[in-house]
């Protein structure tokens, strides 16, 4: 993930100053200063993104045809995009000087809060096609309601990536449909990835202290207030798909405070493994 | 310090104009209406400049472009920014940015044909190919999605029915 500067000027003023300040990274203003929760949701939201872009990106080169090879990479590629806005404001928030490559390539496994949902393994097509609708059709939800944020960063972030994840949703729903409704063979491994994620679901919709925290300043809605209409748009897909969720109550959870499942281990040491080997490496 | 008198900004513009995009070289950055804002401050110029979307890789080039080309008329002190909000859209190409894209062969966007989110109605009136996207190369309007995602994020694969030659369709957003 290559830093994408705002300025790329070789500024000799702006490098002398960036000298002295050492770490290379403007401090950042006082007002951020003290807001843990913030920082908590932003690398929430950032990690959902980095995860789920990272489980994506790994099928490059295998997907089934090669539009879709070309569309996972893509949507790899927005998510990863989303993961440095997201995961870029919670560094500036935070003010000790990381950016969004040292939250993403420097933080072990337990200061990770993607959902679970987003981690595990992406199965057979079905089982990656099925984790991307159900997350899609939440990541809308929510996407929509921060661009209403108080903070004026997390509503810009919000607007430019609901228009991305808006074609993520349409293209997960469209084939989640048309192989839910589609041969034997697809209809069965569809219902399988519906039954297997269905108990990493409710995750999404649990409210915490941080997430109550973010409600409070307007900052993010409470992610409970987001279930409606989730369900309301995956029983019509699913409806459509001729699936059905299943009908138990069990559901996982975690992620949201750093306790994962083994397989979010693995994910970073193929993530991380260049800047643990050559801390520091630049390209 | 020399005296140099600073260029008018639509000169400037009219230099941005002539720098291609790095993955369609045939429209320019100013044809893809990514550039937001070109002012003075002071002696430094200041360019705003907003990504098409949040992970394209040619963000960092098309800075780069900007910036080797702004030196090249002989702006020393520049600074480029970055603005996201608004949100760019595809309804900020230019008509005579479509014109070229058709020429090149991809059909230009159809505006207002973003994806919105209203799923499954959307979905379905999708299915039954109601977007009718001209092919570029023969007109016809038989043409097939093959995929939401094409050679690059902005991009949807289609094909013709009747030149049966594939295509890219710049997709709205
Ligand atoms: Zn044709």
């Amino acid at each position: 993930m290559p830093s994408l500067p705002d300025m790329t000027t070789p500024n000799l003023t702006a490098l002398a100053g960036q000298a002295l300040a050492d770490s290379g990274h403007v401090a950042v203003p006082a007002p951020d200063a003290g807001q843990p929760e913030f920082v908590e949701f932003l690398q929430r939201m950032g990690d959902n993104c980095l995860i789920l872009g990272h489980r994506v990106s790994e099928w490059c080169g295998h997907a089934p045809a090669l539009e879709e090879d070309i569309a996972l990479a893509n949507q790899a590629l927005d998510l990863i995009g989303q993961c440095q806005l997201w995961l870029g404001l919670a560094a500036d928030i935070e003010g000790k000087g990381r950016d969004a490559d040292a939250l993403a390539y420097l933080r072990d496994a337990g200061a990770f809060r993607n959902l679970l949902l987003v981690e595990l393994p992406n199965g057979d097509f079905g089982v990656t096609l099925m984790r991307q609708f159900l997350f899609d059709a939440f990541h809308i939800e929510m996407l929509r309601a921060l661009k209403a944020s108080s903070d004026p960063r997390v509503a810009e972030i919000a607007a430019k990536a609901e228009k991305e994840v808006a074609y993520h949703l349409e293209r997960s729903a469209d084939l989640v449909i048309r192989l839910g409704d589609g041969t034997d063979e697809s209809r069965a491994r569809m219902q399988a990835a519906l039954t297997k994620l269905w108990s990493y679901t409710g995750e999404m919709f649990l409210d915490d202290a941080v997430d109550q925290a973010m409600s409070d300043a307007r900052i993010a809605p409470l992610p409970s207030s987001l279930q409606a209409a989730w369900e309301k748009t995956v029983a019509a897909v699913l409806d459509e798909a001729t699936l059905a969720a299943p009908t138990g109550a069990w559901q996982h959870k975690g992620g949201k405070k750093g306790i994962h499942t083994e397989h979010l281990g693995y994910i970073l040491a193929e993530m991380q493994f260049l800047q643990r080997a050559y801390p520091g490496a630049k390209w | 310090m020399a005296t140099t008198t600073l260029p008018p900004t639509d000169r400037i513009w009219e230099w941005l104009s002539q720098v291609p995009d790095p993955e369609i070289p045939v429209i320019s950055l100013t044809d893809l209406g990514i550039i937001r804002d070109v002012q003075w401050q002071g002696d430094t110029l200041v360019v705003t400049v907003t990504p098409t979307y949040s992970g394209c890789p040619a963000t960092s080039i098309i800075n780069l472009d900007i910036e080797t080309a702004l030196r090249s008329h002989g702006i020393e002190k520049l600074e480029l920014k970055r603005q996201l909000a608004p949100a760019w859209t595809t309804d900020w190409i230019t008509p005579e940015g479509r014109e070229k894209l058709r020429a090149y062969g991809i059909a230009p966007p159809v505006d207002g044909t973003a994806a919105d989110g209203v799923l499954a109605g959307r979905v379905s009136r999708l299915m039954g190919n109601n977007l009718t996207i001209q092919c570029p190369r023969c007109g016809s309007t038989h043409t097939q999605k093959v995929s939401q995602f094409g050679s690059t994020p902005c991009k949807a694969s289609y094909r013709c029915t009747d030149c049966l030659e594939p295509f890219d369709y710049f997709k709205c957003i």
